[in-house]
């Protein structure tokens, strides 16, 4: 089912009024988690490609851009740009490595060589290990807006989202896109055809990336910090579980699982403390034994179903 | 000569054992992870879990029931052996006809919720289990001091892999095992009970990964997150050595202990990451992986 | 020496009753009915496609879903887990040999448990099939394609098996060696083991088979006797081309 165009115009409206009714640097986390997701989305719901090492694009492009904002005093904008480049340049060089192996492999590489960040995060001076890349300012976007002011800063955050959200969508609607899900439903016919599918992959990774670190900077630029949990093997993890709950391979799939489990995990913080991750195990299980079309899949499913019936 | 490329072979012999030691950690819980492989087609994320359970086991089993070292030896694979089975017949059973990717997704969730489990009730700093008495003290080598438990747990690891070799290898039980995991639809035509090996062998991966945890608990700290560090390190092994053969698993993870030993002497800022290193080289030159069949 | 069978024991060995077929969503067998008598050699015959080796997997339990009655020995099978079927007597030598790679040959030979009694010892599969002997530490696939198919066929001799689903054995083969393996089915019919054989090959077939049927389509369109070949040229030019 393609989400109608009244669907998109509702989201689009929710999101221009929500920092009213939603505190906005909840909204603000939703946003850049779901564009986390998004970007997974594309490597992983279209290409077919597992990577468990997303968390690494997020991360060095947060520490990237805190580093350029705090300690070289660039402008927001640019200090983004940074950090965006950084995820890029490293999404190229990971995914190089990485599509060299197939399937499993594939993402026990992507895992690897995230965890071979972490641990350079984890003892590069600038990151401040442990404490975290603290106090950046969020600056005045192009020198103009002040975006110390949440409302300002949500608004540019959602034209971010929206920006992004449209280049991934024209991307899979695009002849790229389509040899993308080929390669996805059967690898060796478009082998066949005559395609650089190794060059088609990356290429995918490269921008699934950059995009991750783009997320990871905006976020970066909310919380007014950069930490190891950025970079952690769990946040690689959660966005897998973000992206398979809401629905992998559909539009809204990622939001919605970013939604979900955004909301959650604000929710359950201060109630349950460390049983958090038990709980996300525990969705991870059900949704892959239970509910692998996740949250957007099933609902189009149901949908499909009263359709049918009527007819 | 009392010193090798200016470190002084004391503390080069003792790093070299200490490799040794995290290499036999690395062989045990990639051969785990490679027999599960094979005949599961799962990629066990949930290894380094079952790892820190068997560690946990035993640290339980001291505390509440006065249960000793050996015991625990014993005892705690066994257990583990029984939570795989429990673990392949409610859940993995499931996915065997889902991309394998899924069963990396369920033993990942399966991963998360164990550690959170045991993190909620016994917090993330490490509990201590001390050496048993027999095994305290070193051995005076002239050369260097080589701490009994060490030496135990290389002789011990070395033996647990050998016997799973042989058992793999050269057994009639091992033969059925490899013709399942060769083609398990041809060999239940056969008569084999194919799905009671399959459980079996998860439930024997996972009294692997049990049984090193208990080797583990009185050398390192017995903490929730003690299995999933080590299990992203055995991952980049798993990749370095290929899963194709069980000896290749073996000697790889024996070697990259050895070579992190020796990083950690000479450039030790590295010793966290040379792994992850190796694995990027070897799948700039050979992505298969040393003793790997290109699947 | 019909030691194999016991006086109570029903005609019919397999005895197949409306078999529908699946591969997942697709139908492949419209309704089977066939039925092999204790000690009869019965050939499969029929285009590619025909539904033959889909017949043999689907007695084994190895489609997906089946519908229907398929009775081995008096016991109705279609509802048993396939282990369970081949451990009351059947013994199967795939299409495509299925030699194992990981095993040696006398590994490959060995892996078949028992499913019967009566079944040959080592020395005399060695006696029959001498070039297993020569080749027992060879790993299985560095066999040549003449002798993976005497081991796939020794090995479910050696289990004690008494229904034989062979298919397509003489495929591929050197007319030598398909005139040896004529030779050993020979044998074991003198024996008393019932066989289901598929074959391409009807000159293969036809001097074998005490009966034979055509399959076509996923049914059986004709059942043919051994003493009916001659009267039956149209229908066997019909169906196979022959």
């Amino acid at each position: 089912m393609k989400p109608s165009s009244a669907g998109y115009f509702a989201l689009l409206v929710f999101g221009l009024i929500a920092p009213f009714i939603i505190y906005p640097v909840l909204m603000m986390k939703i946003l850049c988690f779901a564009l986390f997701a998004c970007a997974f989305n594309l490597l992983l719901g279209y290409t077919g490609l597992l990577s468990f090492g997303h968390a690494a694009f997020f991360g060095t492009a947060a520490y990237v851009a805190g580093h350029a904002i705090k300690v070289w005093s660039l402008p927001p904008e640019l200090g983004l740009l940074a950090g965006t480049l950084a995820a890029a340049l490293l999404g190229w060089v990971f995914g190089s490595l990485a599509i060299r192996r197939q399937g499993i492999y594939f993402a026990m590489v992507t895992l690897a060589l995230a965890q071979m960040m972490y641990f350079f995060f984890l003892q590069a001076s600038f990151t401040h290990g442990e404490d975290g890349l603290q106090g950046v300012p969020r600056g005045s976007l192009l020198g103009v807006i002040d975006l110390a002011d949440d409302i300002n800063l949500y608004y540019f955050v959602l034209a971010i989202f929206i920006a992004a959200f449209c280049l991934i969508h024209r991307t899979i609607h695009s002849p790229f896109g389509q040899i993308l899900k080929a390669i996805r439903e059967n690898e060796a016919r478009v082998i066949s055809l005559g395609y650089d599918v190794a060059k088609y992959k990356l290429l995918c990774f490269v921008l699934s990336a950059t995009l991750a670190g783009l997320a990871g900077a905006t976020k970066m630029l909310v919380f007014k910090f950069a930490t190891l949990t950025d970079a952690h093997w769990h946040a690689s993890g959660e966005v897998v579980l973000m992206t398979i709950l809401g629905g992998m391979g559909t539009v809204f799939g990622p939001l919605a699982g970013a939604a979900v489990i955004v909301a959650l995990q604000n929710e359950l913080a201060d109630k349950v403390g460390s049983l958090v991750t038990v709980i996300m195990g525990s969705i991870f299980v059900i949704c892959v034994l239970a509910f692998r079309r996740g949250i957007v899949g099933e609902m189009t499913a149901l949908y499909q179903r009263l359709a049918r019936n009527k007819a | 000569m009392n010193e090798i490329f200016g470190i002084p072979i004391q503390a080069l012999m003792g790093q070299l054992m200490l490799g040794l030691v995290n290499g036999a950690f690395y062989a045990m819980l990639s051969l785990g992870l490679a027999v599960i492989f094979g005949m599961l087609n799962i990629i066990n994320f949930a290894h380094g879990a079952l790892y820190m359970m068997g560690a946990f086991l035993a640290w339980l089993g001291l505390t509440y029931l006065d249960l000793g070292y050996w015991q625990s030896l014993l005892l705690a694979p066994l257990c583990m052996a029984c939570f795989g089975v429990l673990i392949e017949r409610c859940m993995l059973q499931w996915l065997y006809k889902l991309d394998h990717l899924y069963g990396l997704l369920l033993t990942f969730g399966l991963a998360l919720v164990l550690e959170g489990l045991f993190t909620n009730q016994f917090g993330v700093s490490g509990q201590p289990y001390s050496i048993p008495d027999e095994l305290t003290g070193a051995f005076n080598l002239g050369f260097m001091l080589l701490p009994k438990y060490r030496a135990w747990v290389i002789v011990a690891s070395l033996v647990v892999c050998f016997a799973t070799w042989f058992m793999i290898e050269k057994t009639r039980l091992g033969a059925n095992l490899r013709a399942a995991t060769e083609n398990p639809q041809l060999t239940q035509a056969f008569g084999i009970n194919v799905p009671l090996m399959v459980m079996l062998t998860y439930g024997f991966g996972c009294a692997l990964a049990g049984f090193a945890g208990v080797l583990a608990a009185p050398a390192i700290q017995v903490s929730p997150l003690m299995g999933s560090n080590l299990i992203i390190v055995v991952f980049a092994v798993v990749v370095i050595g290929g899963m194709g053969s069980i000896l290749g698993s073996i000697l790889t993870g024996l070697g990259l202990g050895v070579i992190e030993g020796l990083t950690k002497v000479f450039y030790p800022e590295a010793s966290s990451t040379v792994v992850f290193i190796i694995m990027a080289i070897i799948l700039m030159i050979r992505p298969a992986g040393l003793f790997g069949k290109e699947k | 020496m019909n030691s194999l069978h016991s006086i109570n024991a029903p005609l019919e060995y397999l005895q197949i009753r409306g078999l529908h077929a699946f591969y997942g969503e697709s139908h492949v067998l419209h309704g089977i009915d066939l039925q092999v008598n204790r000690g009869e050699c019965v050939s499969l015959l029929g285009r590619n496609g025909a539904g033959r080796t889909t017949t043999l997997r689907a007695i084994l339990g190895l489609t997906g879903k089946r519908t229907g009655s398929i009775m081995v020995n008096g016991r109705e099978t279609i509802t048993m887990p396939t282990h369970r079927i081949a451990q009351l007597g059947v013994g199967y030598c795939p299409e495509e040999r299925g030699i194992y790679a990981s095993l040696s040959c006398e590994e490959n030979l060995l892996l078949p448990p028992q499913v019967g009694s009566g079944g040959m010892s080592l020395a005399e599969i060695y006696a029959m099939f001498p070039n297993l002997a020569e080749r027992r530490d060879s790993q299985g696939t560095r066999l040549s394609g003449g002798e993976q198919q005497m081991l796939a066929l020794a090995r479910i001799l050696r289990s004690g098996a008494h229904l034989l689903l062979l298919d397509e054995i003489s495929e591929g083969l050197a007319p030598v060696i398909v005139q040896k393996l004529g030779t050993v089915i020979s044998q074991l019919k003198a024996r008393g083991f019932t066989i289901l054989l598929v074959e391409q090959n009807f000159r293969f077939a036809a001097p074998l088979a005490d009966r034979m049927y055509i399959v076509e389509n996923g049914q059986i369109a004709a059942e043919i006797a051994q003493g009916e070949i001659e009267t039956k040229q149209d229908l066997l030019q019909e169906y196979l081309g022959v």
